[in-house]
């Protein structure tokens, strides 16, 4: 079979591809901000010592670490509606799934960030008088964001490419584009690899940034 | 809401119950992981000590390899060899879906396990390399003698949660209708609406396969420990 790409021109990446793009990115963005703020709650609640916050912690975070993502997917579709009463949509429902979810993940790296700060930069706060809540805000939380932003970073890469599993849910993402450009022109293996082609671009570019930045942060360390 | 677990002995519609179809999916889940992790271990592991040889094209080609297969979504992948290759290369139509999605799961998971394999062997003191070298090993014979059985043992851990991920991601055939425990899930939440039952007992079954994989890995760890070295036996 010959490959052909006469088809393609800039009203039909505009019109199929963009919005998923789109949808893809701000899942993305969403989801990065949404799960690193939850996921550093609850790494500060595993190192807590505290037993009736360690514990729900550590099981939320060994749950969801367990279980497909694709899973953890449907389940949300499914529970939401159950829950508020009405659909919400694939969307919004990827949203919030992908916010919980991450969050597992990226706590784990905000908990071994918050490891890597010296024990005695917290006695120290203590010591000038700081609370607990301004040693976190002001010493540590600082040092393991940016000593971890390299990691943080390649799970956000990741976290990009786990959203073509919206698939599961019929949200309306960059591989969907592919897919419905494809259908529709009735070209879906030029368009499937397209897509490969243009998930690799973002996703190795993305990856040599992250490389460049952990070298800037090394020397500086 | 109220539970309904008589569901399970409900008749699909061809003869058998869904407690029957569930199990089987449950193998067809165990049997992509398994070979995709066969392929994952053999391909990872080949490309991982390419990446440590002396020769610039061999470390070019793993290089390339890790890159290439890490950087594409997993479904993607999986498209790539049900729709894309077949059609370009028309000796390849004949291949089962099976095939396809063992091919992208093990790909995919080559290039992580590809990284552990590097870092394994990158850990290791300089030294044992020359010392093999010095005694008059060839580079083949000091990988197989000297490097690998020490860097094999430093990567179980992360091949443990590598051989729990492609239990997870093998979740992702359901993409091509191969009949795993997500497209069970998926199917029968739609014909029986009973979907809570169902997703708790699909969960309930990733959940002690991949605790299954970790007890196996568990075992290997302790079976190959070496005298002397931090965490190992007497």
């Amino acid at each position: 079979m010959n490959l052909t790409f006469a088809f393609l021109d800039w009203s039909v990446i505009s019109s199929f591809i963009v919005k998923g793009f789109i949808f893809s990115v701000q899942l993305t963005v969403v989801a990065m901000i949404g799960g690193i703020a939850l996921g550093t709650m609850i790494a500060l609640m595993r190192l807590s010592g505290k037993k009736w916050l360690v514990l729900p912690a550590a099981v939320y975070v060994n749950t969801l670490r367990s279980i497909p993502l694709v899973m953890v997917i449907l389940w949300f579709f499914l529970l939401i509606p159950l829950l508020i009463g009405r659909p919400l949509g694939a969307e919004l429902s990827a949203m919030v799934t992908f916010t919980v979810f991450e969050a597992a993940y990226y706590s784990e790296i905000m908990r071994a960030g918050i490891q890597s700060v010296p024990s005695g930069q917290v006695s120290a706060g203590y010591a000038v008088g700081m609370t607990y809540a301004q040693c976190m805000k002001l010493i540590v939380l600082p040092q393991a964001f940016r000593n971890m932003l390299p990691v943080l970073l390649t799970q956000t890469i990741i976290l990009f490419q786990d959203t073509s599993l919206v698939y599961a849910v019929g949200a309306y993402d960059l591989l969907k584009g592919f897919e419905v450009a494809g259908k529709n022109f009735n070209r879906p293996v030029e368009m499937y690899l397209l897509a490969a082609i243009t998930y690799f671009v973002i996703c190795f570019s993305l990856s040599m940034l992250v490389r460049q930045l952990q070298k800037k942060i090394a020397i500086i360390r | 809401m109220s539970w309904d677990w008589q569901v399970f002995f409900q008749d699909t519609g061809g003869g058998q119950t869904y407690f029957h179809w569930m199990m089987s999916a449950w193998g067809w889940t165990l049997l992509v992981s398994g070979c995709s992790l066969i392929v994952a271990l053999s391909v990872g592991s080949l490309m991982g000590i390419l990446r440590t040889t002396p020769v610039k094209a061999f470390v070019w080609i793993g290089n390339g390899w890790t890159e290439l297969f890490r950087n594409i979504p997993l479904l993607v992948q999986i498209f790539l060899w049900y729709h894309v290759i077949p059609s370009l290369f028309k000796g390849l139509q004949q291949v089962p879906d099976f095939f396809a999605v063992v091919i992208a799961l093990g790909f995919f998971t080559s290039a992580r396990i590809s990284e552990q394999v590097r870092a394994g062997i990158q850990a290791l003191p300089k030294g044992q390399r020359y010392a093999g070298l010095a005694v008059g090993l060839t580079l083949p014979q000091t990988y197989r003698y000297v490097i690998l059985p020490m860097a094999f043992r430093i990567v179980i851990p992360p091949l443990t949660s590598e051989s729990m991920n492609i239990i997870k991601n093998s979740s992702v055939a359901f993409a091509v209708s191969i009949s795993e425990l997500t497209f069970f899930a998926m199917q029968s939440q739609e014909e029986t609406s009973r979907g809570v039952e169902i997703y708790l007992a699909v969960t309930f079954l990733y959940f002690i396969s991949a605790f299954a994989v970790n007890r196996v890995a568990a075992v290997i760890e302790k079976r190959a420990r070496v005298p002397g070295m931090i965490g190992g036996g007497r």
